[in-house]
């Protein structure tokens, strides 16, 4: 899922500070899942942004809460197509996603991210959530024994573990698990060591963010007028 | 100076909202700013609750609890101390006191211990001063009510 | 090391002599004296000069401008080169760079994460982003590509070859310490012709790692040179011992240098120390050369290499 945490109130204050009507929009999904912008945290969130307004005199500020199901779903978001016309702004809690679809959604209505959104991960335990997979375009998990250096080690390195690797943590810190570490523990458990001692190439970053944003299109999805190719004003 | 300041008591009924009572039957005085609330167990007490209370314009929220250990849900009380030191971190984010709110534990038995925790916190709170949140006195009064009618739909619901 | 590069650590190798090499750290700022009177304080004490790279993330004169200034006060340098700060364009273009000024040893290193920078009492940069385009074994392989192939990482062709001596950084005793061998034999393969290692203050474990890199075939494939720094401290010793990977300090050497009474006698002591660690080292089959380092200190080095019985150098 999409793991994302909440900003601090003051930051969300001043973003709104030209608004006099605010809705803030949650979402049901990944946010919802990973305790950050679901139905509750957007409660939690709006009163206290409400609070913090009086306190600075801005009380007569609206703000406003609502959550919909999906944000990064059109079919989700027209249902709150009406209900936004109202506000002269709109925090969405979304992932970065959710609050691009929504500005595309509704390109006369300012919008702004109540969340930093984080990482494509896991909830490891109760309240700790961790990085699994960075999105490369181009996956290399069969060569590293189903572990990915990209998204886990600190330096991306492909042929780990580095000098910086002490009794399974990261030079960076200790609460962070050398990812090499693991990579070695479980090739020796499959039997697999000696695939690690094999040069592991550069990798091709053309398919990550490097080789500019990223589209994934399914001619065959693609049905005639509505694909990548459609003219504007084709129906 | 005249301690107007309005405390809500979160109290667990099966212990804090006992020995509340049992504190009255023993003629032990409290000050008359403490509202309670009988709640069916802290752990059903959310940060948007205790923030909905600050928002009606309550100077201080107290939140009594079970002893760690006793709560009748197990873990419930546990909870709520987490919550609580949340919300107290919303409020310094917010830039309000955090010392307003805080969380106490105590057995059905100790209503001497209510009348001294009330007394605490309702000295602390009219040394920090009304909130600068308050509102007018019947929008707080009917927010208490609000909060009150919220926790006895669940209380409800458990008899059922 | 068939290819020729002309560079005189890989002469004095060739000929079968005990290498020493040094480390030299480019100042924080941009005076080219600091760095001409480092050069002038350890002149004629090693083959080869290694000048850092930006170590511990952060930020001083850049390792080619610093050893072209070497180069120009006539000591060899090695410079390094780590993978935190340049993606494989710069990387080239600098080791392009580099060789038209005439530099032909090169150290090839992860480095530092950026937070190591802060580490200190310094800021560093703990907020910079960080390149690891490819790590430090894909960097000897692009490397190698340069030399041997004339040929970039992409594929192109360069015109001549750019030739570099190339070295490789070992952490023997690092963990998972079973592992340590396949990695430097990785490097090996990849094109490493020497090897510096992080420091060795346990000269038994350091033997069995060696032992067991001779057993693996490697020691004939390249110069290995252990690193030894020189200690000053009982704190410094236990700091490395706590704090830096691969750094194992046994508790006799720690317990020395606390016994010692005042400043004078921790610093004979210290010597004394890395005299001894050099000696053990030298007998230990597979070892070509030794890498001495005096953290912020090179002008203890030259006493050092002297008290070691390693001068005059060849």
């Amino acid at each position: 899922m999409i793991v994302a945490d909440r900003k601090q109130i003051p930051e969300l204050r001043d973003m709104i500070k030209d608004f006099d009507r605010v809705l803030l929009v949650g979402c049901g999904t990944c946010v919802t899942v990973c305790l950050s912008g679901g139905e509750r945290e957007v409660g939690i969130i709006g009163s206290a942004l409400r609070m913090s307004l009086k306190l600075i005199g801005r009380g007569d500020t609206v703000v406003d809460e609502c959550t919909i199901e999906r944000q990064c779903d059109d079919a989700f978001i027209d249902a709150l197509a009406e209900r936004v016309q109202e506000y002269d702004a709109v925090i969405s809690f979304g992932c970065g996603v959710g609050v691009q679809a929504l500005a595309e959604r509704f390109p006369k209505t300012p919008m702004f991210p109540g969340l930093n959104t984080q990482f494509m991960g896991l909830l490891e335990s109760q309240g700790v959530w961790a990085e699994k997979c960075a999105g490369c375009g181009r996956c290399r998990l069969g060569e590293f024994m189903g572990l990915c250096p990209i998204a886990r080690c600190s330096k991306q390195i492909f042929n780990g573990p580095c000098g910086g690797s002490h009794d399974g943590k990261c030079e960076v810190n200790d609460d962070i698990n050398c990812v090499w570490q693991e990579i070695i523990d479980r090739a020796r458990e499959l039997g697999m060591l000696d695939k690690l001692e094999e040069l592991a190439q550069p990798q091709d970053w053309s398919t990550y963010r490097d080789g500019g944003p990223r589209k994934v299109v399914r001619e065959d999805q693609c049905i005639a007028g509505m694909g990548p190719d459609a003219e504007e004003g084709v129906q | 100076m005249k301690n107007d300041t309005i405390v809500l008591a979160l109290c667990c009924h099966y212990c804090a909202y006992a020995a509340a009572d049992m504190a009255g039957s023993m003629r032990l005085q409290y000050p008359p700013n403490i509202r309670v609330l009988r709640m069916p167990c802290t752990g059903k007490i959310e940060e948007n609750y205790v923030l909905s209370a600050f928002e009606y314009g309550v100077d201080g929220v107290m939140v009594a609890g079970c002893l760690e250990g006793g709560c009748h849900y197990l873990e419930g009380n546990l909870r709520a101390r987490k919550r609580i030191e949340r919300v107290k971190g919303i409020l310094e984010e917010i830039g309000l006191e955090p010392e307003r709110v805080e969380m106490f534990n105590l057995s059905s038995a100790e209503g001497p211990r209510f009348a001294e925790i009330s007394t605490e916190m309702c000295e602390r709170i009219g040394k920090l001063g009304p909130s600068p949140l308050r509102a007018d006195r019947s929008r707080l009064k009917a927010g208490i009510e609000e909060l009150q009618a919220e926790a006895d739909a669940v209380l409800e619901g458990e008899k059922r | 090391m068939s290819t020729k590069v002309g560079s005189n650590l890989e002469r004095v190798l060739s000929e079968g002599k005990f290498a020493v090499t040094a480390e030299v750290g480019p100042p924080r700022g941009p005076d080219p004296q600091e760095v001409i009177k480092k050069a002038e304080s350890v002149k004629g004490i090693a083959d080869a000069f290694n000048v850092t790279d930006n170590q511990t993330a952060v930020v001083r004169m850049s390792s080619i401008a610093a050893s072209k200034i070497l180069l120009d006060a006539g000591l060899e340098p090695v410079m390094q080169m780590v993978c935190r700060d340049r993606n494989r364009i710069a990387m080239q273009s600098d080791l392009l760079g580099a060789h038209s000024l005439g530099l032909r040893n090169c150290l090839c290193l992860s480095g530092d994460h950026q937070v190591a920078g802060a580490g200190g009492k310094l800021h560093g940069h703990p907020n910079s982003k960080n390149v690891y385009d490819i790590d430090s074994i894909q960097l000897l392989s692009v490397m190698r590509g340069l030399r041997d192939d004339a040929l970039q990482q992409g594929g192109d062709s360069i015109e001549p070859a750019a030739p570099f001596f190339i070295g490789a950084a070992w952490s023997p005793l690092a963990t998972p310490i079973d592992f340590r061998t396949i990695r430097l034999a990785k490097k090996i393969n990849a094109g490493a012709d020497f090897i510096q290692t992080q420091a060795v203050y346990d000269l038994e474990g350091f033997r069995e790692a060696m032992k067991r890199a001779e057993d693996a075939g490697l020691t004939e494939k390249v110069a290995i040179l252990p690193g030894v720094i020189l200690p000053r401290s009982a704190g410094m010793l236990k700091y490395m011992n706590a704090h830096v990977p691969g750094i194992e300090v046994p508790q006799e050497l720690i317990d020395r240098m606390t016994s010692a009474p005042d400043k004078e006698a921790r610093w004979e002591e210290g010597f004394k120390i890395a005299v001894e660690l050099i000696n053990g080292i030298k007998e230990i089959p597979g070892v070509k050369g030794i890498h001495v380092q005096a953290i912020e200190a090179e002008h203890l080095l030259p006493e050092l290499v002297e008290r070691a019985g390693l001068l005059p150098r060849p």
